[in-house]
């Protein structure tokens, strides 16, 4: 059996006196792409932040490759970090630099590849996500919404990951190009061999993207499973957020059995 | 392996903090310290003629201004400029999850983003101490003209007389040592923007006062420091 690509186990989180997460487990395989749903004030984006190294938790461990996020010293925690990327909600795009530069910075980082060979993997990524040279002159505040995330996209993925983490990618996006936005991805996800986890609470994103669905709730991942799995499962959340007319309108469009009886 | 090496150190963000913080401080550093030389001369002179005590304008306008007033203005006009646009840079960075992004790319945000600001301010504050105050001299040496007859030529000369070299030097040293307390304030307030608007101003606003309440106070320590160097016994 091979490790899994990130390993989360007896997770406490606790905020104030409010206990965000409880024990809570799960162990992502390579090659699934994750989506993590659950009610607002869950703990879902806390426990994207804990996987990508942005918070500690209280208790608990993450693994990620079977290593654990800190410790080891710099280099180590470095070389790890190379191999995933995050997109955040909003990109994130350093507003002090051109696209261009936005890419090229982890690359610069690596001081591993002179300025031609940035030049043209850079130029890779920006086909990659379907944008044109000329996109990267332009500034991170000329951007469309959807243009951000794709030069965020093509930054996280600048080098090479194995992992991509996600964090709400079609939130503040119309439906026309959210749904562009989520073939890239799954396309994209599928060219590279990643392994993606993303927190959504978009069902339009979710159908379309996720092999598999971890579901938080009482404070612990109340049912990890395929979302076929997971619409069988009777629970008054999965019920609410997986059987509502909307969500059954959403899942109806993307293909899949919406009713399960 | 944790060492840094050379050419991890970040120098365009040093340069660039170098031009902002520095070379765009100039003019209006050069405004003030006229000013200021002029105004303190013209009061001082309105006293002195009482006294005919006329040409001790040279050691007022000096010693005030080479050891104090260089320094602490300089400092104050830093720390609104320079202070506060750390701190809103900072604080933006954490908004957008810019600095979030660095983290999670394994960069040091002390070395990335504190340090240029803190080595730039440590450079730039004390060449603004000494263009800011060659200026003011040359406020209060046409103002001691105009208003006591005091020629340039015998201000140039009487001025290295009367104001020894060591209190330039002090003027310099408290420029680093303010440059560095403010740099270093800017980015503490600037890190800890929580990511609403209210935090932001909050903070910047925190900052700002901080950095010109602790220049003051390292003034302070200064003036107690330094009482037995470069002063007329």
């Amino acid at each position: 059996m091979n490790t899994p690509v990130i390993r989360i186990r007896d997770l406490s989180t606790r905020f104030g006196e409010v206990w965000i997460h409880k024990g809570l487990d799960l162990a992502i395989e390579r090659g699934e792409m994750v989506s993590l749903v659950g009610g607002s004030g869950s703990g879902k984006t806390t426990l994207l932040r804990m996987v990508v190294g942005l918070l500690l938790p209280d208790q608990g461990d993450i693994e990620i490759f079977g290593e654990p996020l800190f410790g080891g010293g710099i280099a180590r925690e470095r070389e790890l970090r190379q191999r995933f990327g995050v997109l955040f909600q909003h990109g994130a795009l350093f507003s002090a630099f051109s696209v261009f530069d936005n890419i090229a910075f982890p690359l610069r980082e690596l001081k591993r590849y002179d300025e031609d060979a940035i030049h043209d993997l850079v130029m890779l990524k920006l086909s990659m996500v379907e944008l044109l040279p000329r996109h990267g002159r332009l500034m991170p505040a000329e951007l469309s919404g959807g243009m951000v995330k794709r030069v965020a996209l093509a930054r996280a993925l600048a080098l090479e990951p194995e992992l991509l983490l996600l964090d709400e990618p079609t939130a503040g996006l119309d439906p026309d190009r959210s749904d562009s936005f989520v073939r890239l991805i799954r396309m994209l996800g599928e060219e590279l061999g990643l392994t993606v986890m993303l927190v959504t609470h978009d069902l339009d994103t979710l159908a379309a993207l996720s092999t598999k669905v971890a579901v938080l709730a009482e404070q612990r991942i109340l049912a990890y499973g395929s979302i076929d799995e997971i619409m069988h499962i009777d629970h008054p959340f999965i019920r609410n957020f997986f059987l509502s007319e909307r969500s059954v309108r959403a899942l109806q469009n993307s293909g899949l059995p919406a009713v399960p009886n | 392996m944790s060492r840094v090496s050379p050419a991890d150190l970040p120098r365009r963000e040093i340069s660039a903090n170098l031009y902002k913080s520095g070379v765009r401080a100039m003019p209006v550093t050069a405004l003030v310290g006229f000013l200021i030389g002029v105004v303190l001369s013209y009061l001082s002179a309105l006293q002195l003629k009482q006294f005919g005590a006329d040409i001790f304008i040279v050691n007022i306008i000096g010693l005030g201004i080479v050891r104090e007033l260089g320094p602490v203005l300089v400092a104050i006009l830093v720390a609104g400029r320079s202070g506060s646009a750390m701190t809103a840079q900072l604080g933006v960075m954490r908004v957008t999850e810019e600095i979030d992004a660095l983290a999670t790319m394994g960069v040091q945000r002390g070395l990335r983003l504190v340090f240029p600001k803190v080595v730039a301010l440590i450079v730039a504050l004390p060449l603004l101490v000494l263009w800011s105050t060659a200026i003011a001299l040359i406020g209060g040496m046409v103002s001691a003209q105009v208003q006591l007859d005091i020629s340039y030529g015998f201000f140039f000369q009487t001025l290295p007389r009367v104001v020894p070299a060591a209190n330039l030097w002090i003027g310099l040293a408290k420029g680093a040592v303010f440059g560095m307390f403010i740099a270093l304030v800017a980015c503490h307030f600037g890190l800890r923007v929580r990511p609403n608007t209210e935090s932001l101003s909050s903070n910047t606003t925190a900052s700002v006062v901080s950095a010109i309440t602790v220049v003051i106070i390292l003034d302070a320590f200064f003036a107690i420091a330094t009482r037995s160097i470069g002063l007329p016994s």
